[in-house]
């Protein structure tokens, strides 16, 4: 026979853990990022230029290979690391150097960086070198920018729309 | 048991204590932490499934769908919802408590590793399915899981495009990406029950349901605060917007805010080091064991109640291999074997009564043979005095019994209380080797070997084979099971056994002093 007391306690225990469970189940509140601040992202995947000067194949080269590794271009495997500049309102955001993906170095490089911002209107410039120049780059795209608090704003980079996006 | 561990215990059962008051031993939820485990994954399934019926996969639909739910079929739906949230939330805390439990009580080792060992992969599937279930929301906060966690995984580096660039902006997500989290979602419990069967597969008679008032309480419980808070979706999710303050479900998603402070590759090397710390554990430091139970063919007769009764299906039976009249014969796994004794308890030979043969049982333990048990309890039988002297026997986890000794009570130890068969209370009272005997151990519901107390409760109550014989006064056996922290306890329920022995009636002194029963093989 249970005893009220126990009752008691049972009912205590069960409003113990349901308690646990219902505020932990969405509280607290964590802060990811300050609700007063954009967030600029800068994502993109490209493939450098290859390290040295592809080669035109001959006929007869074309021929001995497989007919599915008939490339018509030989070029050296490896690819040049991207280096990317990002500049705000004249202040240097972001400058790294992204290496290729792969064992052997041939993959694209990809870039995936977050960068806080005061919201309000910017200056934004983004440039980008995929070759083996010794400066100045290969892309290049400015633009003025107004971001609103908690924006996320990207930039996407696909050469075959022009280089840089700003989303 | 070590210092340290033996503190912990007691800490835990100190805990353990106030829900017996309140829940009674049966119904302790900590002492069935695995079987509310179970009760809650079938809770989430259950209501899974309903939810499943109404919910639409689509970038805008899934959002809508559970807006539906919630809020114009609360009464159903909303409340299919809460609970298949708060059950999984509370299947994390039962979950954790058991893993913390299993270890503390050093119950993970030796023999017991495999159900350690199983036990680990379900953390991770447990964690993917909760994870993958918030993702199928699509609000806000199911935004922020989905770009934390592909770029958790980007870092991995073993894929060759980006993940989370699925999540850069409205335009690069697609419907099918819903379509694949509810094939996640569905496919991940399905392993999981497959690797919680597996979990228990060496477990005879796994409690896979809590008791059924414990069920109800829980359930209503759960239903309770399922109207009172039901389950809510946060703002829907928007790409262009960053998810900043968020309502997280801290049971599966404690670990996120980490993602925003620790580099995701040292996030990685933590959590494959606690998992492989964990799958270690069972052999940093291996248990040393004792030597398994043996069978001795010559006594066997395959009868089956060692393999009925051994709590880790360590006693097979397989066709006789000597020749003898009989079919079966009981086989010991020895990787199996925690060395409790409890088959030896169950074995109808092991009678001290044999006297004109050597006291050899069908199955005996090889560090602690029936025979010596009985060499032991008639050296110290002999030296008690008094009006009511008491044997009282304890087992290897519970707690020290030496303060116990006086002229009257002698203190014997056995590796599980079940290793005691029934005859060996017939012998001690009826051959009046003591006027009583007292039986303590382990925290009653909470059997170092899991079915040890059970058995001994069953067996003395006439309700389980091997039977105590009728001829043996039930009230001259005693028991409390007093665990490591109720020793005052423990001595005042002796000491009242004790005082009740002088006003029971003498028991008939048997004529024949010396018999040959247990000689014969017991079908």
């Amino acid at each position: 026979m249970v005893r009220p007391v126990q009752l008691l306690g049972q009912a205590i225990a069960y409003a113990v853990f349901a308690g646990v469970v219902g505020y932990l189940a969405a509280s607290p509140a964590y802060t990811h990022l300050d609700p007063g601040l954009a967030l600029i992202k800068l994502s993109f995947s490209h493939a450098g230029k290859h390290q040295g000067e592809c080669r035109q194949r001959t006929p007869e080269e074309l021929a001995k290979l497989a007919p599915n590794m008939r490339r018509p271009l030989d070029c050296p495997r490896g690819r040049l690391p991207l280096r990317v500049e990002l500049v705000l309102d004249g202040e240097l955001l972001y400058r790294g150097e992204l290496s290729p993906s792969g064992l052997a170095g041939d993959g694209a490089a990809m870039a995936y960086r977050k960068f806080p911002v005061a919201p309000g209107r910017h200056h934004l410039a983004a440039r980008l070198r995929d070759s083996d120049r010794s400066a100045g780059y290969d892309y290049e795209k400015e633009a003025e920018i107004t971001l609103h608090p908690r924006q996320n704003f990207v930039i996407d980079f696909r050469p075959a729309l022009g280089g840089f996006l700003f989303l | 048991m070590t210092g340290p561990r033996r503190v912990a215990r007691a800490a835990f059962e100190s805990v353990e204590n106030g829900f017996d008051r309140a829940f009674g031993p049966d119904w302790n939820p900590l002492h069935q932490l695995g079987a509310l485990g179970w009760f809650f994954y079938w809770i989430t399934i259950v209501s899974g499934i309903y939810l499943y019926i109404f919910f639409d996969t689509g970038i805008s639909q899934a959002y809508e769908s559970l807006e539906y739910l919630t809020q114009v079929q609360w009464y159903a739906g909303g409340v299919m919802r809460s609970l298949h949230r708060y059950a999984s939330d509370a299947l994390i805390i039962v979950m954790m408590l058991h893993l913390v439990r299993e270890y503390v009580m050093d119950r993970y080792r030796g023999a017991r590793w495999f159900a350690w060992f199983t036990g680990v992969p379900l953390l991770w599937l447990v964690f993917a399915c909760g994870i993958s279930g918030y993702w199928m929301v699509w609000d806000i906060l199911a935004q922020y899981i989905a770009i934390a966690t592909t770029e958790w995984l980007d870092t991995l580096g073993i894929f060759g495009e980006s993940i989370a660039r699925n999540f850069l902006t409205p335009g690069t997500l697609s419907g099918r990406f819903f379509t694949l989290m509810v094939f996640i979602h569905i496919a991940v419990p399905l392993v999981m029950l497959l690797v919680m069967w597996i979990h228990i597969l060496r477990q005879r008679n796994a409690r896979v349901n809590p008791p059924v008032g414990l069920a109800a309480g829980t359930l209503a419980m759960l239903l309770v605060l399922s109207f009172i808070k039901p389950a809510l979706s946060q703002a829907p999710a928007d790409l262009g917007v960053v998810p900043a303050v968020i309502h997280l479900d801290w049971f599966y998603l404690a670990a996120y805010p980490l993602l925003d402070r620790v580099p995701g590759p040292v996030m990685w090397a933590i959590a494959f080091g606690v998992t492989l710390l964990l799958l270690l554990l069972p052999w940093l430091p291996p248990l040393r064991r004792r030597t398994p139970a043996s069978v001795d063919l010559d006594n066997c007769n395959g009868c089956g109640r060692c393999v009925e009764d051994c709590p880790f299906s360590a006693v097979a039976l397989q066709p006789r291999t000597d020749g003898a009249g009989f079919s079966q014969q009981a086989v010991v796994a020895n990787e199996l074997c925690t060395s409790c004794g409890i088959c030896v308890g169950a074995c109808p030979t092991s009678t001290p009564f044999r006297r004109t043969t050597a006291l050899i049982p069908g199955i005996d333990l090889p560090d602690l043979r029936i025979q010596a048990m009985r060499d032991t309890m008639l050296a110290a039988a002999s030296g008690l005095s008094g009006k009511a002297r008491v044997l009282v026997y304890g087992c290897d986890q519970g707690p020290d019994l030496s303060r116990l000794r006086s002229p009257g009570v002698a203190v014997l130890r056995l590796p599980c209380i079940a290793m005691l068969p029934p005859s060996f209370f017939d012998f001690i009272i009826t051959r009046h080797h003591a006027d009583g005997v007292f039986l303590t151990g382990c925290a009653e519901g909470d059997c170092h070997y899991r079915l040890g107390i059970q058995w001994t409760e069953q067996r003395l109550a006439g309700e389980r084979d091997p039977y105590l014989r009728k001829r043996v006064p039930r009230e001259r056996i005693g028991e409390f099971w007093s665990g490591l922290t109720h020793g005052k306890r423990l001595e005042r329920e002796l000491a009242d056994f004790q005082a009740g022995l002088g006003s029971l009636p003498p028991v008939r002194r048997r004529a024949v002093e010396h018999t040959s029963e247990g000689d014969v093989r017991h079908g």
